[in-house]
């Protein structure tokens, strides 16, 4: 496993670094922000984004995808996350399809995979019900009945939760909470009668939703693989969606740093440029050292998931928690050497940090990502 | 791919052969090689495997075949590591003139210096040692001062070297000299091979924290040395000192990774050391807090191991990355023996006598010596300056 990107993913990278800067620099996010956007992400922007081919990244040829992998799609998202664009990609793109790819029927497949390909459908992956990430502690329920099943429970922080047209959610067939094993996949229509949908303001003016499920009736075939099967299953949809949030975390990190340096090389105090200050030379060369590692420890877990790699699970864990430490950081250094300005809302740099913050608990913070790690590896 | 997987068989075939037995064993402190005139043997088949290795080009795989190395490829270079590895053999010979010198003699010496000193460097003949440091010029390397004066067909070389590595066993020392005395100071600096048996050069050991010395203070009194001795041209040596010191701060942070201890011997690592004096549960280090801190430094090293690969992989000889790797590496190495001495409690820093077992002490020993490691080579500090002006560009 060579640790660089080839030519078709240095393409698709320069592509997404393009329509970032062209058409979605952070005054798109910010204009999204200030007229309260329902859906918090820009309709006409995703059908370009769609029309670029960006939703077929990640699904088979077989279904019409164009196969380029999670490698693929995590170089997009890394040069989104310079700007901090805001789109149903990592919902649908990354969670959505690699959830029905790895857990759905051929029918299932056919179906979804086609319609998320053409833009037609977009996704939310409902599995977390506490303040902090832990797929074992699901409690939400599913029972059968006559012909079917019945949901009941709370589900919090749901990624697109508020404008998905397809909730695939994570439910206890068996068990107790707490048990790793009993747990099911449900694909289910939002507008069923017995669920709530209540969009959660966020620091960083995203889309989230908290979704309760009260007696939701939903047929057999709303079930993605089988019964007590996404136990097993669901770790890998989160570590691609750890992976991929990994690679736009990373894309926040470089584009935060990348403007603080230039305020470093424009700003003058006692008459001098306040990048020749040596206290501040050294944190900057510190932060750029830790970007390095994370962008090692992100090509090696991208090129892992397209490889099979029986150190996904590890690497996965790596890269977010690098990520993550990272960006918490690189976040907080940039305010503070952007002095004044940097707390102001008129300018740019806040929206990085109020990002991170929310970045880095999304399937697990770097706290989580550290002991997955040490268990993983036997300490 | 076929010819690499023949490669492979031959390299396993021949260490099958020629690998001594105990050159399989774990490496053994006062075994390991540096080569050299006054070189002493306590283990005897560590000189066949010199030898056979030195034959074969094997201590410097990278370098031409014309001048004893092994003219090996990176994926062959891979191989033979890793078929090294597999059999658990010992370094044939530690050498600072494989790790610093023989590259920038390749680079800018002729061709009658090649000949002359690689062979010796990569059979162990020739024992070098690095004259750089002296007593006033610390970080600010270029303000030296030990002066080499034109005498025709000589320099006359009169000044005092500091924290040379291993002068009093070491047969040639090469070093930076001034031989232009009203240049600036960065154009006025030489770069020249010295002869150690020379009448005019002697050492003194240093007496580290450690309690060991495996550094000098080297004195040149009036010591002639034939103008073939200069590497590249008069008072154009601060160039070559640059790419020299890009080799060792490349050695150096190899300490980063887990493999290269710094105390030469194969401990248990961190994490067995955490389990053996902690304790475990389920499998886990039983201290909490300190399995947290455990990991998150395996993770660093990790990612910083990811780091070095994908610097290889780039193809990428920045000469700003060498900086990188010296600083970061060399911290974590610190961070490691800092781990490893708290992992053993009150065993951590047993000094001596039969209270502790020798490997104990050891580790005390060599967490001593890491806190030389970001200084050594360009501190730390210097190297983040150096990251900050030329990788950032941030203003002087």
């Amino acid at each position: 496993m060579k640790l660089v990107l080839n030519e078709e993913l240095q393409f698709l990278k320069d592509t997404a670094s393009n329509f970032a800067k062209d058409k979605a620099p952070v005054s798109h996010l910010r204009k999204l922000r200030d007229e309260d956007h329902p859906n918090s992400w820009d309709e006409g922007l995703w059908h370009e984004m769609v029309e670029l081919g960006w939703t077929s990244i990640l699904i088979p040829e077989k279904y019409g995808g164009s196969e380029f992998g999670l490698a693929g799609i995590s170089v997009v998202l890394q040069e989104l996350g310079k700007t901090l664009v805001p789109s149903p990609l990592f919902a649908t793109g990354v969670l959505g399809v690699t959830s029905i790819n790895q857990m759905g029927s051929e029918p299932q497949k056919e179906e979804l995979l086609g319609k998320i390909l053409e833009g037609k459908l977009t996704t939310a992956l409902a599995i977390d019900e506490g303040s902090h990430h832990e797929p074992a502690n699901t409690e939400l329920t599913a029972e059968k009945n006559n012909d079917g099943w019945v949901l009941n429970g709370e589900k919090v922080f749901v990624i697109d939760g508020s404008s998905a047209d397809l909730l695939i959610v994570i439910a206890r067939t068996s068990g107790n909470k707490g048990d790793v094993q009993g747990l099911s996949a449900f694909i289910v229509d939002p507008n069923l009668k017995g669920i709530n949908r209540r969009k959660v303001p966020t620091a960083d003016s995203r889309n989230y939703a908290n979704i309760s499920f009260e007696d939701v009736t939903i047929s057999a075939e709303a079930i993605l693989g089988e019964v007590d099967g996404a136990s097993d299953q669901i770790q890998k949809v989160l570590d691609f969606g750890r992976i991929a949030m990994s690679a736009e975390m990373l894309g926040n990190t470089e584009e935060a740093f990348a403007i603080t340096l230039n305020y470093l090389k424009e700003r003058k105090q006692f008459g001098v440029l306040i990048g020749s200050f040596q206290a501040l030379q050294h944190r900057a060369a510190k932060m750029f050292c830790e970007i390095e590692l994370t962008k090692s420890a992100v090509i090696a877990a991208m090129h892992a998931a397209d490889e099979n790699s029986n150190e996904l699970e590890r690497l996965s864990s790596l890269a977010k928690f690098q990520a993550g430490t990272t960006l918490h950081t690189v976040s907080n250094e940039s305010i503070q050497m952007h002095g004044g300005i940097g707390v102001t809302d008129e300018y740019d740099i806040g929206f990085y940090l109020k990002r991170a913050r929310v970045a880095e608990q999304i399937f697990g913070s770097s706290t989580y990502h550290k002991s997955r790690y040490a268990d993983i590896s036997g300490y | 791919m076929s010819n690499l997987e023949n490669f492979r068989a031959e390299v396993s075939e021949w260490l099958e052969e020629n690998c001594p037995p105990s050159m399989r064993t774990p490496m053994v402190e006062d075994e390991v090689v540096w080569g050299g005139r006054n070189a002493v043997y306590k283990n005897p088949e560590s000189k066949i495997w010199l030898d056979k290795m030195g034959e074969k080009g094997w201590t410097a795989p990278a370098l031409p075949k014309e001048y004893g190395g092994g003219g090996l490829n990176s994926d062959e270079i891979k191989i033979l590591n890793s078929e090294l590895f597999k059999i658990g053999a010992r370094p044939a010979l530690n050498s600072f003139g494989i790790w610093m010198l023989a590259p920038v003699i390749i680079e800018y010496g002729n061709e009658a210096q090649k000949m002359e000193h690689i062979p010796k460097i990569l059979k162990g003949e020739i024992r070098w040692c690095q004259g750089y440091s002296e007593p006033g010029s610390g970080s600010d390397l270029a303000s030296l001062s030990t002066k080499a004066e034109d005498m025709g067909d000589h320099y006359l070389v009169n000044g005092q070297k500091v924290w040379t590595s291993y002068a009093d066993q070491a047969d040639w020392i090469f070093a930076l000299v001034r031989t232009g005395p009203k240049e600036p100071k960065h154009n006025g600096i030489s770069f020249l091979l010295i002869d150690m048996a020379d009448p005019g050069v002697t050492t003194k050991p240093i007496t580290l924290i450690s309690g060991k010395s495996p550094f000098c203070e080297t004195f040149f009194d009036n010591v002639k040395v034939p103008k073939e001795n200069l590497i590249g041209e008069e008072n154009q040596g601060w160039t070559i000192a640059k790419k020299l010191l890009q080799h060792e701060r490349n050695f150096i942070s190899n300490f980063g990774l887990a493999a290269g201890g710094g105390d030469g011997s194969k401990t248990k690592g961190v994490v067995g050391l955490a389990k053996t004096y902690l304790g475990e549960e389920n499998g886990k280090i039983a201290d909490l807090d300190f399995r947290s801190r455990v990991t998150e430094h395996k993770m660093k090293e990790h990612s910083f191991g990811l780091t070095l690969q994908r610097a290889g992989d780039e193809g990428g000889k920045a000469s700003a990355a060498s900086s990188i790797f010296k600083y970061y590496g060399t911290e974590h190495n610190k961070n490691r023996y800092e781990l490893m001495i708290e992992a053993m409690g009150n065993k951590g820093f047993i000094w001596d006598g039969d209270e502790a077992e020798s490997k104990e002490k050891a580790i005390t020993r060599a967490w001593l010596r890491t806190k030389a490691n970001s200084i050594e080579g360009g501190t730390s500090e210097v190297q983040l300056n150096v990251i900050a002006k030329r990788v950032l560009d941030l203003p002087a």
